[in-house]
């Protein structure tokens, strides 16, 4: 973090980089709730096989 | 929004990768025991399957304005269909191979902010180990309180079943960043009682565990899904490890550009 070099997006102020760390991280927990968590049958039913390959609460 | 855009692409290639070799994990290992379950669901009582299932989607939707009333569930469910599901056969497959690509994106986004809290993940084998971690608070902590389940397995009220799921990847990951980048003890202690505490507080359990899957196929079920969700993690961490670490190479010349 404090080394340029290892650091993805080195010239971003540290406010910043926590809103932007913390809205990916959000992003994908929305995109994992809507496949694997979502209660609309159709979603359900599309993703039914890897719901329960995942091992993700389902029925 | 440069970081933000570092972070998608990344956990996009990464997610890709994962999700595609999680699919054909699947389509060998777990698959296959679902839809052999799926013929003793259809064995035990023909229409087993969608009068469990139909009610029990009524009571989560009826649950979230009152609490649980059996009586207008039994009512509304021979109206309520199953809805819209894709065709046996290749739209089935093809829908699952999409479903573990986004999901596999979005696991990998949290993984990559996340782990850029703690200085980013900088090569494969450090990938490894967050994948590792990724397993234990993701399939592992949940899967003990709530093992991998067949169709026409019995089990709890599902909106029970998922707030218990997030609850316990949340306390778990906590408790593995607590060990991990705290060095102190009490913190640890709490660490252990964090990922512990799910477990004392107990999954939703049904009410009666009598389904016509054989504790064989079941058994087989759950190391199955264990083991191709560890290697879909190991996969996903060694990506982001090493799609980082090229772009960080690169990054050092073209930060300038990137600002």
């Amino acid at each position: 973090m404090n080394s340029a070099s290892v650091s993805l997006g080195a010239t971003v102020s540290s406010q910043s980089r926590f809103t932007q760390l913390v809205l990916s991280a959000f992003l994908g927990l929305f995109v994992i709730g809507v496949v694997g968590f979502s209660h609309i049958d159709a979603v359900h039913n599309a993703a039914h096989d890897y719901r329960h390959s995942m091992a993700f609460p389902c029925h | 929004m440069n970081l933000f855009r570092n972070v998608v692409f990344i956990a996009a290639i990464a997610g890709l990768v994962a999700g595609v070799a999680l699919a054909c994990m699947q389509a060998f290992a777990t698959v296959p025991l679902i839809l052999k379950a799926e013929v003793y669901e259809q064995a035990g009582g023909g229409h087993q399957h969608e009068h469990a299932a139909a009610p029990a989607a009524n009571a989560t939707s009826t649950d979230a304005m009152s609490s649980a009333a059996p009586a207008p569930t039994e009512a509304a469910a021979p109206a309520e269909d199953e809805g819209w599901a894709p065709a046996d056969g290749f739209e089935r497959f093809a829908f699952s191979v999409l479903a573990n690509i986004v999901t596999g994106i979005g696991f990998a986004l949290v993984l990559v902010a996340v782990s850029e809290f703690a200085g980013g993940i900088g090569n494969w084998r450090q990938g490894v180990f967050w994948g590792l971690a990724g397993f234990a608070a993701f399939t592992l902590a949940p899967g003990l309180g709530l093992p991998p389940e067949l169709p026409a397995m019995p089990a709890a009220d599902l909106t029970e079943r998922q707030i218990w799921w997030w609850a316990t990847v949340a306390a778990t990951a906590a408790g593995l960043g607590l060990i991990a980048f705290r060095k102190s003890l009490p913190l640890a202690i709490l660490a252990v009682a964090l990922i512990v505490a799910p477990h004392i507080v107990g999954a939703p359990q049904p009410n009666s565990f009598e389904t016509p899957i054989p504790e064989g196929l079941h058994h087989q079920f759950v190391v199955a899904v264990t083991v191709t969700n560890l290697v879909f993690w190991l996969v996903l961490g060694a990506v982001v490890g090493v799609v980082r670490g090229r772009f960080t190479g690169t990054a050092t010349g073209l930060r300038d550009s990137f600002a």
